[in-house]
């Protein structure tokens, strides 16, 4: 990208701090969407509390003309609207930033910095002037800063109030009020400061086959496109836009146009265990069925998934991480559901698990779960996180390849039990580990007693050692086998290899991808893999095999990334070393930079 | 071992239903509870139930949790579908099964451990979301499979094995389940086959969650003196408010009662259950009516049975989520996946 990103033109980090239930997360997204349509590389945080109304919530935004979209590394402007969180808020701006503040009360002498700038708009004194009714008058105060921003980072304005008409077409009096709030902050900055701000934007074209949207919207339109029926769930943040998204989304593609009756079914269930088990019912029926929760919900779900692992009934989980353990930070992201997902369950079990990086990939891999986990007829897991699942992210826009057929494994049909001899539910037959399934109701040969109890390959109750064990070392095999099945890692690797090698995973891809780039002119060389897909295949061996320094940068405590990888390939524990980030906030280059220095020693040693 | 298969010999002349099966091509493997046990009566019934509605064994699901009573499902219909599931949460894989495909014919077969302690919140949701289903609950008052212990319908004052008398209060599944708007409700006993079956068959042509208690005393730790789950006790503090009578729909309509003494319901599928009122002022179908009753008959120390409540009109799971008359695993995918230019059209929000 052609982008002269050191004058501070489309290369800033802004955050928005105010208070929650105020109707400043719609104003924001007007500001985010308004970057976009702009055409420029944005990305927006919302870092909210686990509160509906009254608690400090903040809103960051970056945007970067090169198209780094992970956490802005630092913030040369906030927009301070909450004197509650103002001390931090403050703290928080660049040495020569600027602080953008209402200055309907003044601003006490305790926050000054002598080496920012503070914009002072009088935010609330305008608009108790202009409207109507406190309600009116505090979500019109998050319309008056957008537009002060307007101003001061030349925002395109045609582009906002298309926006907003597009928005209140049908309510014009919303409409009418919401010019007027714009107006007002934007005359008042045109008139007090100097704008735009060095920190500005300009027009891009670099997002016009892009769209904005959040991993769970993403993930749910993958279960729809993937032919899910049947979705059951147990409301739990930061999962349920999930199947807020599945319902939407079916409501508009999924009803019979002709008897007005839905073509799924959706159950909220009494708790996450009974939303494990109608997954499990409706996918032994023949249904695809998934269910969306976070790491308690897959606490809660676990017996049922060593059910399903054991029965052999494909099922689908989608895990939006969140800060664990127990409730811990339920608005926070995190990586720390990964060994859990891997082996959940008591027992010998081991399960596919998908680690998107993004929307775009909560899309495809929604898909891919259900043909995996019906070829493979075992738990399939999507583990995304808070930070991908929540927040608008930009990506190129999803396709659909209209001759996609689904792979629903190796399922027996009438005929075909018709002319067979005996069906035998847990029979290798073909030397791949899978064994063929029937569905209820379809013939009366297909009939086999699904249990989570120690049962033989012919599906008979057992409580013979040899009979047990043959099952589940076929189990073991075929969900090994599957290693060659999930997505391959995606690799970056420099001209003639790098002896550094670094290895992430789902939305810490992004941080990683631009701490890299940032060595990489520095001089330092490393090569970099992103697993996708777990359990691993042989190109993760091989990466790790290859480097003689293995980086893996994660979003948790224990280093389960690290820890999946000692377990699950031959690597030598001494070269895999970890750098970890669990606060809860999206990972940032600085992070990586920070954590990975020092080992970066053996990247400027010659590749042998 | 407890897996037994019953040799396959037929007696030439056994009668056949309308789909020419006889009653032993309802049977399972063999029973490997202990002689005596209640629930092989119960199992028996239902052998006999579905021999009488001709149904086709394979399009019969039949599910269960965990304990005796969950092992049932092994000893009828081979043909029919089993999922042995885990501890109280077979309502939920019955729910999740019934939503993918509505046209099977779903049993579940629950204990009083498995519904009444920890599958308590499953079964109770079951009922609100009226998951179309015969829920029989196998009520021994006793955990079996782990020898003896009291369950959750033990009663104040009952003994165990050995010795230790019950003090904590127990829960009754068949006023919880009204209490939680079942629309059907039955309680019966494992020793009477006459009233158990038709009792079945009426459960199993509900359309809703048909909830069937059948105190089935344990043999071997709950039928001594001093259980109020005993065969004894059973017997003698049984007490049949409404008796009933299954019509299927292929079979003449008797007119053997009296009117007025008579309550006749006609099934969505236009069978007719009978219940002939044996106590007075006995109204199966006023819920606050029957509730009432129950607490008399209970102080009294009897216990109410027969089918002694019901409501045909309601709506189940799929009426309230509005779900297609097709089960969903027939819908192709071709009619589910909306394709590539609806998915372009859709993104143009996303701008």
């Amino acid at each position: 990208m052609a982008h002269d990103s050191s004058s501070g033109v489309n290369d800033f980090g802004l955050k928005i701090a105010t208070v929650n239930g105020t109707g400043s997360a719609s104003a924001n997204s007007l500001l985010l969407q308004a970057l976009f349509r702009m055409g420029i590389p944005v990305s927006g945080k919302n870092v909210f509390p686990s509160n509906i109304q009254g608690l400090p919530t903040w809103y960051e935004i970056r945007v970067n003309g090169d198209g780094y979209t992970a956490r802005s590394p630092d913030f040369q402007l906030v927009v301070a609207m909450n004197p509650e969180s103002y001390a931090r808020d403050i703290e928080e701006v660049v040495s020569g930033g600027w602080i953008l503040y209402d200055s309907s009360r003044k601003l006490s002498e305790e926050f000054k910095r002598d080496d920012v700038s503070f914009l002072g708009v009088p935010l609330a004194d305008m608009c108790v002037g202009s409207f109507q009714g406190s309600r009116t008058r505090i979500l019109m105060k998050n319309i008056t800063y957008v537009g002060a921003l307007v101003a001061l980072l030349d925002i395109d304005m045609d582009v906002v109030k298309g926006m907003l008409q597009e928005k209140f077409a049908a309510k014009q009096h919303l409409m009418d009020a919401n010019f007027i709030a714009i107006e007002l902050g934007y005359d008042y900055v045109k008139q007090h400061f100097d704008c735009p701000l060095p920190i500005r934007l300009e027009t891009m074209d670099e997002t016009k086959d892009s769209v904005l949207v959040t991993g769970n919207a993403a993930a749910a339109l993958g279960c729809v496109y993937a032919g899910a029926t049947v979705g059951a769930w147990y409301p739990i943040t930061p999962a349920t836009s999930v199947m807020d998204g599945f319902t939407e989304y079916c409501h508009r593609l999924r009803v019979d146009p002709e008897t007005g009756k839905k073509n799924f079914c959706i159950l909220q269930a009494e708790d996450e265990l009974a939303a494990a088990g109608m997954v499990i019912g409706a996918s032994w029926m023949g249904a695809r069925a998934f269910t969306p929760t976070s790491g308690p919900g897959i606490s809660l779900m676990s017996e049922f998934i060593g059910l399903a692992y054991y029965a052999e009934i494909p099922s689908v989980f989608f895990d939006i991480q969140r800060t664990g353990p127990s409730t811990g930070m339920p608005t926070r992201t995190q990586q720390g559901d990964l060994m859990l997902c891997a082996y959940a369950s008591h027992g010998d079990t081991k399960h596919i698990v998908l680690f998107p990086a993004d929307p775009k990939e909560c899309f495809e891999f929604a898909v891919a779960a259900f043909d995996l986990a019906e070829r493979f007829q075992t738990p399939t897991f999507v583990v995304s996180d808070l930070d991908i699942g929540m927040n608008d992210w930009v990506i190129p826009k999803l396709e659909w390849d209209d001759s996609f057929v689904p792979d629903r494994g190796k399922v027996l049909s009438a005929e075909e039990l018709e002319e067979a001899d005996h069906f035998y539910r847990y029979l290798d037959v073909d030397g791949d580990h899978i064994a063929a399934r029937t569905l209820p109701g379809v013939h009366p040969k297909g009939a086999y007693f699904a249990r989570g109890s120690g049962h033989d390959k012919y599906g008979r109750y057992t409580e013979d050692s040899d009979a047990y064990v043959d099952v589940v070392d076929r189990l073991l095999a075929k969900v090994e086998s599957a290693a060659d099945a999930v997505p391959a890692p995606e690799l970056h690797v420099v001209d003639g290899g790098s002896r550094l090698g670094l290895v992430s995973l789902g939305g810490c891809h992004w941080a990683v991808i631009e701490a890299r780039d940032h060595l990489i002119r520095e001089g330092v060389q490393s090569d970099y893999m992103r697993v996708r897909g777990f359990p691993f295949n042989d190109a993760v061996e091989q990466f790790l095999d290859e480097h003689d320094v293995v980086v893996v940068i994660e979003q948790n405590r224990d280093e389960q990334l690290r820890k999946l990888l000692l377990l699950e390939t031959s690597c030598a524990k001494e070269k895999l070393v970890s750098v970890t980030d669990y606060g809860g906030q999206p990972l940032s280059k600085v992070h990586v930079l920070e954590g990975v220095a020092p080992y970066l020693e053996v990247a400027t040693v010659e590749a042998s | 071992m407890s897996y037994i298969t019953k040799p396959a010999a037929r007696h030439p002349r056994l009668p056949t239903n309308a789909l020419g099966l006889t009653v032993r091509d309802y049977e399972g493997s063999m029973s490997t509870l202990c002689a005596g046990c209640g629930h092989d009566s119960v199992t028996s019934a239902l052998i006999q139930a579905f021999f009488e509605l001709d149904v086709e064994p394979y399009r019969v699901a039949k599910l269960s949790g965990i304990g005796c009573s969950s092992k049932t499902p092994t000893y009828f219909m081979s043909e029919a579908h089993g999922f042995n599931g885990v501890h109280g949460r077979m309502p939920a894989i019955a729910a999740g099964a019934n939503a993918a495909n509505r046209d099977m014919l779903f049993v579940g077969i629950s204990g009083d451990g498995d519904s009444l302690s920890i599958g308590l919140g499953q079964f109770c949701h079951a009922i609100r979301r009226n998951v179309n289903m015969l829920y029989v609950l196998e009520n021994n008052g006793v955990y079996g499979l782990t020898k003896g212990q009291f369950s959750a319908s033990a009663d104040v004052g009952s003994t165990s094995k050995r010795g230790e008398v019950n003090e904590q209060g127990p829960i009754d599944p068949v006023t919880l389940a009204l209490a939680v708007g079942a629309t059907f409700v039955a309680r019966t006993f494992s020793g009477d086959k006459a009233q158990l079956v038709p009792i079945l068959q009426a459960g199993l042509t509900h359309n809703g969650f048909a909830f069937v208690d059948v105190i089935s005393p344990c043999v071997t730790f709950n039928d001594h003196e001093g259980s109020t789950k005993s065969y004894a006790h059973s017997r003698s503090h049984m007490h049949e408010v409404v008796e009933t009578d299954f019509v299927p729909l292929r079979a003449e309509i008797k007119t053997d009662y009296a009117e007025g003494a008579v309550k006749v319901v006609t099934m969505h599928d236009g069978s007719v259950v009978k219940l002939r009122k044996v106590a007075e002022d006995y109204d199966p179908t006023d819920r606050s009516g029957v509730v009432d009753h129950l607490a008399e008959t209970g102080a009294k120390g009897e216990i109410a049975t027969g089918l002694l409540y019901m409501q045909e009109a309601g709506a189940d799971m799929h009426s309230f989520r509005g779900t297609t008359d097709r089960p969903l695993v027939d819908v192709p995918y071709a009619e589910l996946c909306p394709g590539s230019a609806p998915l372009e059209e859709l993104q143009k929000e996303w701008r």
